[in-house]
């Protein structure tokens, strides 16, 4: 492990270090650990992308006919919990992140290593009791776990799908304690705060949220566990509870974990619309600040989830204006990529092409974020098909779409190796055209009036459900394109230089990939972050 | 064609227009910005690609632009804010005298009670061109009565009444969903509300099973209960006497005072003991478990009748509102 770089025959490496499994398994190496995520997570997304396809084909007819509907009231829950949990919370942060915190900070390694491989084994414990409940019956609460059907009415493994979700919690906990203290402590002599990459910024944001938002989730999830074992009363009315309080605790942090999915993504989008812009992002400051004022605007909006739910009317007003007011961060970052593109030298790599995907989709979801938080229209419009594409617009079409530009973007670093730019470009393209091709009629459908979570459904809707699962389809080859051509990449790819992107942060400042210790010797920061001119005049062919 | 690929849903209410019309501004200012976006990415994608611009120009940012597109954005914000808002309280206040229509949701039904007593599943007649408030409860898990049409929605739960209310403007049949996932069978749970002409309505009404109205069923029922031994019509009763309680404020014995609606009814039934008006004991048994929601409902539309304008003149009758048993409540704290 902590061998002396050797010197340049064959560079070593933390892949090439040592080859056994105990070296994995037992590997306190953050970038190991981010291959133990990549793999499980990327297994999970597959797993996740199965339920939405059965959802998808069910919903190509308007009678019920191909499943029952417990088994459908099945697929949407096992869709909406293998995805929110199991792939787009760890997506960026565990992968990602674990990845780039110590490098990008100039450390070589986390502040806690074993506390991140005990994450990993969290992540693992609770993806195998996840699988378990899949393959012996599923859970059928919808990924919301509402009460009182989930403490008093449903027939499915509740206990032993929130234990699951419960012990995830704390693989998130951990990795993000990681982060906020591996950014605070191991920054590089002259890494000053504001010299920080913004990909660290916003995971630093996201690593607060995580930590202060999990443990409600771990509290409310125990309760529902009580009350279903025991018949104690927090939320059931006939027990003395109250079904409200089960939803405000709940949403308090379900919201909040909604940024933990998109914050990510958009430190990747700096990161990546920077390098192939080779420009200093516009605002910088402005757009680091955005991602805490998103950190913490986000704790306070919670009941927007709850227009209908019978709550006071003038809580509503008061969550309608903070919903409000968490938009402008959002939007500031949006105007400020935009603006770093102008004047800019664009290469359309891969990663630029997700990057510009996400900005699109993202301000769509964005968008019609506005539409749900102004209260008139959320009456109408929550629990509906509305509310499913919004939130994919912004959870696939952004979150998602992040991930792709940053895996693609760092491949080179993490793996040594270059993917091909020619079906990277075609995998793009076919991701974001199957994308908009699913969730756009879904828009249409909410305002008509379609509820979500419907096994069928009245027989107008169906051309707009048809439409809808061609794009998935087109989206689902989308998908695998990238599993494809990545994984030949390993073999058959071009060997990747240091820096082939010609980026600035401190990860491309040692090699590809980086030693087990991450650099030859402790990085002294001199420069400013996206300060093109302290790299050596990179020729980007791409 | 067209029938088969809708693109607006039907407005059949007084409401629906003012939605509608908020959903178009919103659509039109955030295409507006999200063209804008669109357009400048794709311009500076092709003006500065890297074969025609091969060197950057470094801009370190411009307050005044991020003053601008914080400032502006959070103005065009706060009218979509007031705007959702003023509408949002229009569908918070039911107004008075509007019909009332009772219903129980449970899985997976829909049940509804006219005030004239008719009863109907899944299919809710009423007249167009007026009024009508919902008072709804599930005697299960959540539900939430959604009729697109009308563009209102509000989750109905179990344990207390939630309430919406309406103004059909144009005749037809709508669909009713459940909104709120709830078991099994979540989409079955469908029914379709019917619009008719008012005269078409006396008919149907007419047409019913002539149990009588809502408030006899609970009337007899509060005989039958023998709450009527308690809640005398005068002020001698070991209950407090109901009549023109209903929609007043209601002192209690731990000097609260709480408005005597729907949901306080249903509590005094089901658990009296937990607000107590003042100057009486806590010595009313539970009905929980004896009675169901729609019994319930009655009972509610019952006490509810007793509050009607011509028997309301005398309010001060009853000991729960003199000083005096107000003041020896106090002294007992």
């Amino acid at each position: 492990m902590a061998t002396v770089a050797a010197p340049a025959v064959e560079r070593e490496n933390y892949l090439n270090t040592d080859y056994g499994i105990r070296s994995w398994l037992l590997t306190v190496d953050h970038k190991r650990i981010a291959i133990l995520y990549l793999i499980s997570i990327t297994f999970m997304f597959f797993i996740g992308g199965f339920f939405a396809t059965m959802i998808r084909l069910e919903l190509l007819t308007p009678a019920g006919d191909l499943m029952s509907s417990d088994t459908y009231n099945k697929m949407f829950t096992m869709h909406g919990v293998t995805m929110v949990w199991w792939f787009l919370i760890p997506s960026i942060p565990a992968v990602l992140g674990n990845f780039l915190v110590p490098l990008m900070v100039g450390a070589k390694d986390m502040a806690f290593p074993k506390i991140n491989l005990a994450s990993w084994y969290l992540f693992m414990i609770s993806a195998g009791l996840l699988l378990y409940v899949m393959l012996t019956g599923g859970i059928d609460t919808g990924w919301t776990f509402y009460v009182p059907f989930s403490t008093s009415y449903s027939n499915s493994h509740v206990i032993a799908a929130g234990v699951a979700v419960f012990i995830n919690g704390f693989s998130t906990i951990f990795t993000g304690l990681n982060f906020v203290v591996t950014i605070h402590r191991m920054r590089a002599p002259g890494m000053t705060w504001s010299r920080l990459p913004l990909f660290l910024w916003s995971n630093y944001a996201n690593a607060v949220i995580m930590l202060l938002a999990t443990p409600v989730l771990a509290i409310v999830l125990v309760l529902v566990a009580l009350e279903r074992a025991f018949g104690i009363g927090f939320f059931t009315p006939q027990l003395g509870g109250d079904p409200l309080l089960f939803q405000h605790l709940f949403w308090f942090y379900s919201h909040p974990a909604v940024y933990i999915m998109i914050l990510p993504s958009m430190g990747v989008v700096s990161e990546v619309v920077s390098t192939f812009c080779r420009k200093r992002i516009f605002g910088y400051a402005f757009v680091a600040l955005a991602s805490i004022a998103i950190a913490v605007l986000g704790f306070l909006v919670w009941a927007h989830h709850m227009f209908v739910s019978g709550m006071s009317a003038y809580a509503a007003m008061v969550f309608s204006l903070l919903s409000y007011c968490v938009a402008v961060p959002s939007a500031i970052k949006v105007f400020n990529w935009t603006s770093t593109m102008y004047k800019g030298s664009i290469s359309m790599a891969t990663p630029m092409l997700y990057a510009m995907g996400f900005i699109g989709l993202f301000t769509m979801g964005g968008l019609t974020g506005l539409f749900v938080a102004a209260l008139g229209v959320d009456v109408h419009v929550t629990d509906t098909y509305f509310i499913v594409a919004h939130f994919h617009y912004i959870l696939v079409g952004g979150a998602v779409m992040g991930y792709m530009a940053g895996i693609h973007f760092w491949w080179p670093k993490i793996t040594g190796r270059m993917y091909s730019e020619v079906w990277g470009k075609i995998a793009a393209g076919v991701i974001f055209i199957g994308f908009n091709l699913t969730f756009f009629p879904q828009f249409v459908l909410g305002y008509l009036g379609m509820p979500r979570r419907y096994h069928a459904y009245p027989p107008e809707f169906q051309v707009l459900n048809t439409l809808s699962t061609a794009g998935a389809s087109i989206l689902a080859v989308g998908y695998l394109l990238p599993l494809l051509y990545l994984l030949f990449s390993l073999k058959y790819g071009e060997v990747a230089t240091d820096n082939p992107w010609g980026a600035t942060g401190l990860e491309w400042r040692t090699t590809s990939p980086p030693p087990t210790a991450n650099f030859e010797e402790s990085p002294v920061v001199t420069w400013e972050a996206y300060d093109y001119s302290s790299i050596p005049e990179v020729p980007v062919a791409r | 064609m067209w029938q088969d690929l809708p693109l607006w849903p039907n407005r059949a209410s007084a409401l629906a227009n003012r939605v509608d019309a908020l959903f178009i501004f919103l659509i039109a200012v955030c295409g507006f910005f999200a063209v804008m976006i669109f357009v400048l990415i794709f311009v500076f994608a092709v003006k500065y690609r890297r074969s025609k611009n091969p060197v950057p120009t470094q801009i370190e940012g411009s307050l005044i632009l991020e003053t601008t597109w914080s400032v502006v954005p959070f103005g065009v914000f706060l009218i979509m804010f007031v705007w959702g808002a003023s509408i949002y309280m229009v569908e918070a206040r039911p107004p008075k005298n509007a019909m009332e229509i009772f219903a129980v949701g449970k899985q997976w039904m829909w049940k509804f009670e006219h005030p004239e007593g008719q009863r109907e599943i899944n299919q809710l007649h009423i007249p167009v061109g007026r009024d009508v408030r919902m008072t709804m409860i599930s005697q299960d898990v959540i539900h939430s009565f959604f009729v697109p049409a009308f563009r209102i929605k509000q989750d109905v739960l179990p344990g207390r009444y939630t309430t919406t209310w309406f103004h059909a403007i144009k005749p037809g049949r709508y669909h009713l969903f459940c909104a709120e996932y709830c078991g099994t069978m979540h989409s079955g749970m469908i029914g379709e509300v019917v619009v008719m002409e008012p005269a078409t309505y006396q008919a149907w009404l007419q047409g019913g099973t002539g149990e009588g109205s809502l408030a006899s069923t609970g009337q007899k029922l509060f005989q039958q209960l023998g709450c009527s031994s308690c809640h005398r019509s005068d002020t001698q009763g070991r209950g407090p006497n109901l009549a023109g309680v209903f929609g007043k404020p209601v002192l209690l014995d731990d000097g609260r005072t709480v408005a005597a609606d729907e949901n306080y009814v249903r509590e005094s039934i089901l658990n009296p003991g937990a607000k107590v008006v003042a100057g009486f004991k806590p010595i009313m048994p539970t009905f929980d478990k004896i009675i169901n929601e729609e019994q319930l409902l009655s009972l509610v539309a019952y006490v509810k009748s007793l509050a009607q304008p011509e028997q309301r003149e005398p309010v001060s009758n009853r000991p729960a509102v003199t000083p005096h048993s107000a003041a020896a409540t106090q002294r007992k704290q």
